[in-house]
């Protein structure tokens, strides 16, 4: 078996190619159904009404997939310069850390003032937890995979640590939790009697400016540049190493931006579940839109949807909502391979 | 002046014992390219067959075919009279193929040994005979004189010493039929005559060799017959007695060649200079010791020397990539202080990197996007120094496209799809066309066919007339013969005096390479 | 500050250590086989909780200790092909692919576990491998709590070591494997199968990694719980750069790696009053950040680590 690269790839087939890989992790998954004893059809129909079926669902869905465009795009900017950053979780929590700190009455301004700044000290923060997996990598050649991993280990902790102990709110009735975002901050509600926010405006804005900042200008073309080819970047005299801080930044800055979200817009304080893993679903939401910023929104929608319509789904039969979990990594698996039929044929010897 | 391309009966006749290798009629497509056109050649015991062919003619398909790395369309192969069976690397190690490949198969981080041992043992055997092995790799390599040490880590060896290892690696797994791909290619003119002198050796016990290669002179003198390739089929099958260069060449490439006239200008100021430089890589190999050299205007000066002896330093010295430890580097006069590859392109360096896969192109944008490479930040392309202007690039890269004939689909296509003689076309475009005072092309034709090698060839010269001073580094001994005014041989980082062309031999660089660089042509060596 | 001292001098300190190392050695063997055969395998965490899970499952529905281990072996080895047909078959990112896998991995382990078992308010458990009584060797003072009063599984674990250092250095196939993670045209050309052997080799990796998150629901605890593996799987792959790819180094790496875990629950108690608990909890992930650090300059990588296979590949 030999592939051998297409000459040119039709626009309808870098469509396709996500949708192709969802519809195969969709029948994949459908096994983990049969199991569960439940119709393949009418699992499937409860999944799509819990998550698009209503007002209420599609508000949920697009409340769940704010976090994921940010955590998309930091995924997607990263793995477009093949620095391969896995910390996303722990820089949007670092974001959310710094919500906190500035959000809970350190700075008491006007919303049009206080919201901007929370989001400048979220990105900041996630930025920062990336310069020293960046430091590592650019000087002392360490990979940045298992750095940004376990650097998401030790993040945790030091939250766990702040919500149990001095920042833990006294009148949460012994929850750990964070004091609450005074009301100058909170993400104002884009839909009423819902949970959705300003921060999905966020996140659409934040894609649109990704897209075009790889697109139009040299930073851009120096991202590109140097996840194509760094050798040829270098002897171009693209500087290498600054690239690379740049994108680390800019990734971090992003996932930072989603903590932002989800402490002042969707839940209004910090607590210690904050991201059931929006970080790591990021890689997933980027992986189906090839790493495009503007499909990344898409995406993200699509799979906030498969978590929303899992949830409802299995509180009305007797389907565990990890399914959902399944649906996603099948997809990220599913589209390496649809992607790549974008641009290789296959050829049986 | 015809050449005698009928196939001999008496020259076969004359041979002794049945043939040892026999293609008949192989043929092999990839998509729309016929690489392999219902080849047949033979080989007999105890000769040598040189396979002549430009680049992309067809050999190595023909050989991958042979080991089985892929199957043939159609044809056969047969060995000592067996059919060998199609597609089994296996099959033909056991048949008694043995291949030195163009780019060695060693891994570096292991020893001669466990290199050469690997896979004379089946997989699932209990233990390695590391004992037994060890014995028989060095008592094959008293026999046939290539002395090597199986203990040392190939990462230690030079370059000379690893051929060594590859040839001694298809003999321990008993080849009665040895295949050469360009092994020259990186030996200095001493070093060949060593391996051909092994040949013959070889030769001389029975084996029989397959030689390819695109070097005239060294067909003409090592080989017994010469089969030629052009286009994927076989062109012509005649003794090597009984042909000279033009015929070959004209075979090789289907009508009379035509060299580029070179003509000897007078020279004008040095254009680039170093003095004295020494730069420090942290691996003494590759270091820069005291170089002086200068460029000028109107010539073509020429940097000999086999891989590894500092010319990758020079290299990346000139490029701005890397700053002297020591020295001083002029331009036009005056010293550079400023190191990066934007202050040398903003000065007016040309730079053609060697490799260009690696170092030249960024694969997946596109054409006009990879024509883009040398004019980062500098308007008009560039609004503000910082958005790209999408419409005046594409104009650029349109002018660019139909000046320098880079054949593409369109200049969206990704830059990866370019054949190799087009993607250096690239490389050339995006640098010459800003009329450079100094043009640095190191390997500039390696891969490619005739057709682009005189294209490049042609565009260096016309460089040259226009005025500007050309540096090329090669390790073609011919081109730097036929191309340059004056030439320079670089040995473990040192460089000699710049000597005229017209007053050196091939022998009297050879010498140079392999260490006296103070040899005066002409002088017999004491 | 002599309390802290004096917690090196506790036999359960070392036994603890020896606990601690196994699942780690399992783990990082394995990585370390995937990587000298040329290939990342980031699949390792979720594979680690693949091997917890199904293992323990299997000795919860009734079956025997051993066959458990080897059920979980085999389930690894069957995601180390999945791995293998994407990385080394079709060339595709071995970064993505490898948390494409721990997802899976992960994902199915739960869902199944969840599945199987409805919540209930009690975990429920099974009757993990015993501590072997040696006799004598295991009532001699302090070394016989340290060394003999292992499970089986410990032993497992240890020996593994000369094993796959025999194999690797002293057989034709270990040959072959470290070739192919150092040069695969070179073992294209004496006529032996990469893929066959890279897609062994991944296989043979994940099998192990998969007994080593088995080590952990059926010697060290009894019982799977969600998030179980807690990162292992990252810091093994930390280790294997650690111990600069060589089997020996790797051992020791995890012994070191599980001293010093060891070490920070002990002080933890003691000292637990003045710094705050999760401080000690992020010295393993941050020492395994300092090993890679410390074997940064000197890492002499495979050098096809990474590099896909394509056949006929000839520049």
């Amino acid at each position: 078996m030999r592939l051998e690269p297409r000459e040119h790839t039709p626009l309808w087939l870098i469509v396709t190619a996500p949708l192709a890989a969802v519809a195969v992790s969709l029948l994949l998954t459908s096994t983990l159904v049969l199991w569960a004893g439940e119709p393949v059809t009418t699992a499937y129909a409860l999944l799509f009404k819990g998550a698009f079926g209503s007002r209420f669902a599609l508000t949920e869905t697009l409340a769940r997939a704010t976090p994921l465009i940010l955590t998309g795009l930091a995924a997607a900017v990263a793995f477009r310069a093949k620095f391969w950053n896995i910390g996303a979780e722990g820089q949007l929590y670092c974001g959310a850390l710094a919500t906190t700190w500035l959000g809970t009455g350190m700075l008491e301004a006007h919303p049009a003032v206080l919201i901007p700044a929370l989001f400048v000290a979220g990105a900041l923060a996630g930025g920062i937890a990336l310069l020293v997996p960046v430091f590592l990598k650019v000087r002392l050649r360490v990979d940045e995979v298992v750095t940004t991993l376990l650097l998401n280990f030790v993040i945790l902790l030091l939250v766990n640590y702040l919500v149990e102990g001095p920042w833990k709110d006294p009148m949460s009735l012994g929850w750990p939790q964070a004091a609450p975002i005074i009301d100058e901050g909170v993400l104002p509600r884009l839909v009423e009697r819902s949970r959705l926010h300003l921060g999905l405006v966020v996140g659409v804005v934040a894609a649109l400016a990704v897209w075009l900042t790889l697109r139009y200008t040299v930073w851009g073309y120096e991202i590109r540049a140097v996840g194509q080819n760094p050798e040829a970047a270098a002897f171009a005299g693209i500087g290498v190493g600054a690239t690379v801080l740049r994108v680390a930044l800019i990734s971090g800055g992003l996932a930072g931006m989603a903590g932002v979200t989800e402490v002042a817009g969707l839940k209004g304080y910090l607590t210690l579940d904050l991201s059931p893993g929006f970080g790591y679903a990021g890689i997933a939401v980027a992986m189906l839109a090839a790493l495009h910023p503007l499909g990344v929104v898409l995406s993200a929608v699509f799979l906030a949807g498969i978590y929303v319509g899992a949830d409802s789904m299995s509180r009305a039969v007797n389907i565990p909502n990890y399914i959902a979990d399944v649906i996603v990594a099948c997809s990220v698996l599913s589209v390496l391979v649809s992607l790549m039929l974008v641009q290789f044929k296959v050829r049986l010897r | 002046m015809s050449v005698n391309t009928s196939f001999s009966a008496d020259a076969r006749a004359s041979r002794a014992g049945a043939p040892v290798l026999e293609v008949r009629g192989v043929s092999k497509r990839f998509g729309a390219l016929l690489a392999n056109d219902d080849i047949s050649l033979t080989l007999y015991p105890g000769e040598v067959l040189a396979l002549l062919g430009e680049n992309g003619a067809g050999k190595t398909t023909l050989m991958n075919i042979l080991f089985g790395h892929y199957q043939a369309d159609a044809g056969s192969v047969r060995v000592d009279g067996q059919e060998l069976a199609a597609g089994h690397t296996r099959a033909a190690l056991d048949a008694g193929l043995g291949m030195v490949h163009q780019h060695f198969t060693l891994a570096d981080n292991l020893t001669v040994l466990d290199n050469v041992a690997l896979g004379s043992q089946p997989l699932l055997s209990w233990r390695s005979r590391h004992r037994e092995a060890r014995q028989r790799l060095l008592s094959l390599a008293t026999e046939f004189r290539l002395a090597v040490d199986p203990e040392r880590l190939v990462a230690d060896l030079s370059v000379g010493e690893r051929q060594r290892v590859e040839i001694l690696k298809a003999l321990f797994r008993g080849a009665r039929i040895l295949i050469l791909d360009e092994p020259t290619a990186v030996l200095t003119p001493q070093e060949s005559e060593h391996l051909f002198r092994t040949l013959r050796a070889l030769v001389q016990r029975g084996l029989s060799v397959v030689f390819i290669s695109h070097k005239m002179h060294e067909i003409l003198s090592v080989s017994d017959r010469v089969a030629v390739l052009r286009r994927g089929r076989l062109v012509g099958e005649v003794d090597t007695a009984r042909t000279d260069r033009n015929a070959l060449a004209e075979l090789m490439v289907g009508h009379a060649v035509t060299r580029p006239t070179v003509s000897h200008l007078e020279p004008g100021k040095p254009v680039i200079a170093l003095e004295g430089v020494g730069v420090d890589t942290g691996d003494g190999a590759t270091a820069l010791h005291d170089v002086t050299l200068a460029v000028r205007e109107r010539e073509i000066v020429g940097i000999a020397g086999v891989a590894g002896n500092g010319q990758g330093t020079l290299a990346r010295l000139l490029s701005g990539l890397a700053r002297p430890s020591s020295g001083t580097l002029l331009w036009r006069g005056e010293t550079i202080t400023r190191y990066s590859p934007r202050h040398f392109v903003a000065r007016g360096v040309a730079r053609i990197p060697e490799d260009r896969h690696a170092a030249g192109i960024f694969p997946e944008m596109s054409v006009w996007e990879n024509l883009l490479n040398e004019e980062l930040r500098r308007a008009p392309l560039w609004r503000a120094g910082h958005i790209i202007d999408r419409r005046a690039c594409r104009e650029h890269a349109r002018r660019l496209i139909e000046e320098f004939d880079i054949r593409c689909d369109s200049m969206d296509m990704a830059a990866r799809l370019l054949s190799g003689g087009n993607m250096q076309k690239l490389l050339l475009a995006r640098v010459l066309y800003r009329r450079p005072d100094f043009i640095l092309a190191n390997q500039p034709v390696r891969g490619l066919d005739e057709g682009a090698i005189a294209f490049v060839h042609e565009r260096l010269l016309a460089a040259k007339s226009r005025g500007a001073g050309v540096l090329l580094m090669s390790e073609d001994l011919d081109e730097i013969l036929t191309l340059c005014d004056r030439v320079i041989v670089m040995y473990h980082g040192r460089a000699s005096r710049a000597l005229e062309v017209a007053k050196v031999t091939a022998r009297d660089l050879g010498l140079m390479m392999s260490g006296d660089l103070d040899h005066v042509p002409g002088a017999v060596p004491a | 500050m002599m309390d802290l001292l004096d917690v090196f001098a506790t036999a359960g300190f070392w036994a603890a250590t020896v606990r601690i190392a196994c699942p780690l050695i399992f783990a990082t063997l394995g990585e370390l086989i995937c990587e000298r055969a040329g290939v990342l395998n980031l699949g390792i965490e979720g594979i680690m909780t693949l091997g917890a899970m199904t293992g323990w499952m299997w000795v919860y529905q009734g079956g025997d200790l051993w066959t458990g281990v080897v059920f979980a072996a085999l389930c690894g080895a069957m995601f180390g092909l999945l791995h293998a047909v994407f990385t080394v078959h079709l060339g595709l990112s071995q970064h993505v692919t490898g948390i494409g896998i721990t997802m899976l991995a992960s994902a199915l382990s739960y869902y199944t576990f969840r599945m199987l078992l409805p919540e209930s308010s009690t975990p429920p458990k099974i009757v993990p491998f015993q501590a072997l009584d040696l006799g004598w060797l295991s009532s001699m003072p302090f070394l016989g709590e340290v060394l003999f009063r292992q499970t089986a599984m410990s032993w497992l674990a240890f020996a593994c070591v000369p094993v796959i250092v025999l194999v690797l250095y002293r057989t034709p196939l270990g040959l072959a494997v470290r070739m192919a993670g150092e040069n695969p045209v070179a073992v294209e050309a004496q006529g032996i199968n990469v893929f066959a052997v890279r897609t062994g080799a991944v296989m043979a990796g994940s099998a192990l990694m998969a007994v080593g998150g088995a080590y952990l629901t059926m010697s060290a605890f009894d019982a799977f719980y969600f998030g179980m593996v807690n990162g292992r799987g990252w810091i093994c792959v930390a280790l294997v750069i650690f111990a600069s790819w060589r089997p020996g180094k790797a051992l020791l790496g995890a012994l070191l790696f599980a001293a010093l875990d060891a070490f920070q629950v002990r002080a933890q108690q003691q000292v637990g009053a003045f710094i705050p608990y999760q401080v000690f909890l992020m010295l393993p992930y941050v020492l395994s950040i300092a090993a890679m650090v410390v074997m940064a300059r000197k890492a002499r990588y495979p050098k096809a680590l990474l590099v896909p296979f394509r056949r006929g590949d000839r520049v």
